[in-house]
């Protein structure tokens, strides 16, 4: 719509500091690209490397990789604290508007490598919402961010294998965890011929760490509810049969003061979205951002790599960074590709994908969550939406998709915009309609033409209209 | 599955506002009806309005005349189907002006207005900050419009059609009407769909109430209607407490709404909703379907609200949204049966009204198909108006 008349100050903009955005704008400077690096975060190293100032990195993974691109970040423009709150084309490629602070600005770039990562998955159950109850990956944030525990007696549920080093790192840090559950049965997972990549060993490592803490590791378990008046106080333990129904009379009560809780991650895609990008469903039912071999997606301009388009841990990431960054950088500074590293990093995005979709056939989330659900379980916490209400605005007022839910009872038009509660309101009416979640009921809960709230002074603040 | 064989007396195509009072209304008066929506009910540009019950921004004409019956109509369905499940607020609105011309033109206007039955309260500054505390100190006239009401429109057009069903009206989302059936006179005698369920439904007469996308049906049907799209944005903050009362905008949006100019035109409406959240709306723009969001658009709103209530400039934008008003050249709806399609019916063109207008539209056309005498005169609304200009 707008164009920026001058030739945009930066060649290549990456969005996110994390494994792949780290990559992406070291591999796009060492083409010669004026880069850019925007993430909101004071300090580089996303979710995954997570760090406070000072820290030597001792209980972080890949810690050398981190320090050597955070050293080679010197040729690279880091625009840290700044948020992208909506990304818009222009003639000679992006204008991206920032908030940094309160004061906005904007950012004009040739091209655009979105690497901004992926969140929790929650599904709600009974007591989600009581203080103390966190997501894993928040849990894990405290801990690495801030050096904060969330409790001293923490209980860790969900699935899939990233529960094993929050709860490994928790334990380390002195919390008395009282289990991992996981919903699902991994143990056929350890069977796949994939799995001999090795990354199963960093699986051993943190099986060692919970055994020495003697934290019981559970299969086919999970916490089903959270007890509690002003914060968590126990949780509610079951059994689950294969399609995650609780087995009648298995519910036990553990006393506890947090629990921590994640099944999987949700990629945040609204910046691709908001460019138009097109998206897939992904193996583990996520919508992710379609991307060729070059980490291109299918606007011309813009790259995605790392769990944007498609979960698969920080080493994938950082594979599909580097493609992305010297893609991104060949385009833009005519210089000469190196065929044969390219390939060895297809390679190896070939492996990495492959054992990253074996890892989402083995932890999938079953249906049987959904009879967890009380009538007032809350499934939209920003606007207080209850299960009772989604299904009344299912049944009684004929939705049909999950936009419908939220245009008659507003799950997901709160704070986070369907961030937390899109996907459970995604199940909860397509279990309705007898049928599985599609791609057009998530993409209808996730298009956020505001990525990040910005104040109204702000957004006027600017006279160049 | 299970293949029916349908019948109707009414089917109404669209299931948004307009379709659903349609719908309502006939199926109170004993048709039966089936609705037919492409997509889901009210996902159109129902979802992406305010939820305007206006007075105060009608000129004297059978617009006017339509929002009154309108209104009227409203205020009866909010004690039927219960004012609080859709949200039916009598909240009244504030029209605002600050230069000396603005305040001229508005007084002239509440005139006209009470001429016509609006009930529209000069009123003086200072009492116009009893209305609205938070108002900028540099307002220097208002109006006050009792009458207008708000709703929320998702919630109103799923209510009513749900009172349909209940009235026997079946209700087929996801089913695009790909043909239109004829009698051996060429008369409309239904339609041929793309959904496996209903794949005809053979109907007495057939409602045009899809809104911005009636000028496509119409021009299927070949009986052309002027409708096309008048984009919109509304932007949506963080809740708040109540700190608008009214529905307040500035004097400058009558005549943006009367305008005739393609180009962009921003007069900001700025009102607080059940949930908390201020809106902040309404641009015009004339670009086709075009669904790209238009920062320069976003921060002259943003502007012209904080220039009401400076207090906004602190407060987060969360969200916006855009529509596509469905209007006609001469910024009138089309109600009526089509002269040249027989057994086609338009109820659509409402423009930036259509939440407001609906009430009025639905019940006229049950009227219509029921062989009453219409409470209104049609005859500004009919679709052979733009005989000269579609001939």
């Amino acid at each position: 719509m707008t164009t920026s008349p001058a030739e945009p100050r930066y060649d290549v903009a990456v969005l996110g500091a994390g494994p792949a955005g780290l990559a992406a704008a070291v591999a796009a400077a060492s083409t010669g690209s004026r880069v850019a690096l925007i993430d909101s975060a004071s300090r580089p190293g996303g979710q995954f490397w997570r760090h406070r100032a000072g820290d030597d990195g001792t209980r972080q993974l890949h810690w050398d990789t981190f320090r050597a691109l955070r050293d080679a970040l010197e040729r690279v423009e880091h625009l840290a604290g700044h948020t992208v709150w909506h990304a818009e084309r222009t003639e000679q490629g992006f204008t991206l508007h920032t908030v940094n602070g309160g004061a906005a600005s904007e950012v004009a770039c040739r091209t655009l490598i979105v690497a901004t990562g992926a969140y929790d998955r929650q599904l709600p159950f009974p007591g989600w919402t009581l203080p103390g109850v966190f997501t894993a990956g928040g849990a894990q944030a405290l801990l690495k961010g801030h050096g904060v525990l969330p409790g001293q007696r923490i209980v860790v549920a969900g699935t899939g294998p990233f529960l094993l080093p929050v709860a490994a790192g928790l334990a380390e840090a002195g919390a008395r965890v009282l289990g991992v559950f996981e919903a699902g049965t991994p143990a056929r997972f350890t069977r796949h011929p994939v799995t001999a990549l090795g990354k199963l060993g960093e699986a051993v490592g943190y099986l060692r760490t919970l055994r020495r803490h003697r934290v019981p590791y559970r299969m086919r378990s999970a916490v089903v509810a959270a007890h509690g008046e002003a914060t968590v106080r126990a949780a509610g333990v079951a059994s689950l049969d294969a399609r995650w129904r609780i087995v009648p009379g298995s519910t036990r009560t553990l006393d506890c003061d947090a629990v921590a809780v994640g099944y999987g991650f949700t990629p945040q895609l609204e910046i691709p979205l908001q460019l138009g990008c097109a998206t897939r469903l992904d193996v583990d039912g996520s919508l992710v951002t379609r991307v060729d071999g070059q980490q291109r997606g299918t606007v011309p301009g813009v790259y995605v790599a790392g769990e944007a388009c498609g979960v698969g841990g920080a080493g994938l990431s950082l594979v599909e960074g580097e493609l992305a960054g010297l893609h991104a950088g060949y385009t833009t500074t005519d210089t000469r590709l190196n065929r044969r590293h390219i390939d060895r990093l297809l390679r190896r995005r070939a492996a990495l994908r492959s054992f990253a979709a074996a890892m989402h056939e083995a932890y999938p989330v079953r249906r049987g969550w959904l009879g967890w659900l009380a009538e007032d379980t809350v499934i939209c916490r920003c606007e207080e939406v209850t299960a009772s209400e989604v299904r009344r605005s299912i049944v009684d007022l004929g939705a049909t998709d999950p936009r419908a839910v939220k245009l008659y009872v507003r799950p997901g038009m709160g704070l986070c915009q369907g961030r937390m509660c899109g996907y459970a309101t995604s199940w909860l009416t397509a279990q309705h309609h007898g049928r599985g979640v599609r791609q057009d009921d998530l993409l209808g809960m996730s298009s956020r033409p505001i990525a990040q709230p910005v104040s109204l002074g702000a957004l006027s603040g600017h006279a160049d209209d | 599955m299970e293949v029916a064989r349908t019948t109707a007396d009414v089917l109404v195509v669209g299931a948004g506002m307009v379709g659903a009072a349609c719908a309502y209304y006939c199926s109170a008066a004993g048709l039966r009806v089936t609705v037919l929506d492409r997509a889901a009910i009210a996902g159109g540009t129902t979802s992406a309005c305010e939820g305007n019950i206006l007075v105060s921004d009608k000129e004297p004409g059978a617009e006017l005349e339509l929002a009154l019956l309108s209104n009227r109509l409203w205020a009866a369905l909010g004690a039927e189907l219960g004012a609080a499940s859709v949200e039916l607020h009598h909240k009244g609105g504030v029209v605002v002006a600050k230069s000396p011309e603005a305040a001229g033109g508005l007084a002239t206007l509440t005139a006209e207005q009470r001429r016509h039955g609006i009930e529209a309260v000069d009123v003086a500054p200072d009492r116009l900050f009893e209305l609205e505390p938070n108002l900028a100190p540099d307002i220097t006239a208002g109006a006050h419009y009792p009458q207008d009401m708000q709703v929320q429109p998702m919630l109103a057009t799923a209510e009513l059609l749900r009172r349909a069903r209940r009235h026997g009206a079946s209700v087929h989302t996801g089913t695009t009407v790909v043909e239109f059936l004829r009698g051996s006179g060429g008369e409309i005698t239904g339609v041929r769909t793309d959904a496996p369920d209903v794949p005809t439904i053979s109907a007495g007469w057939v409602i045009n109430a899809a809104g911005s996308w009636g000028g496509s049906l119409a021009e299927l049907a070949a009986a052309p209607i002027p409708v096309l799209p008048r984009k919109g944005f509304v932007l949506v903050t963080e809740p708040l407490p109540p700190v608008i009362h009214h529905k307040v905008y500035t004097a400058e949006y009558v005549a943006n709404v009367a305008s005739d100019d393609a180009a962009l035109q921003t007069s900001v409406v700025v009102e607080s909703t059940r949930a908390g959240t201020v809106l902040i709306g309404a641009s015009r723009e004339r670009v086709g379907f075009d669904r790209s969001v238009s920062i320069p658009v976003l921060r002259m709103l943003a502007r012209q609200a904080i220039g009401v209530f400076p207090f906004l400039s602190d407060v987060a934008l969360l969200r916006s949204y855009l529509g596509f008003r469905p209007y006609c050249p001469d910024h009138l709806p089309v109600i009526g049966a089509d002269h040249r399609a027989p057994g086609l019916v338009h109820a659509c063109g409402h423009e930036g009204a259509g939440i407001g207008l609906a009430a009025g539209t639905g019940h006229l056309i049950a009227q219509l198909l029921t062989d009453r005498e219409p409470d209104l005169d049609l005859a500004p609304f009919h679709p052979a108006r733009f005989q000269e200009v579609t001939t």
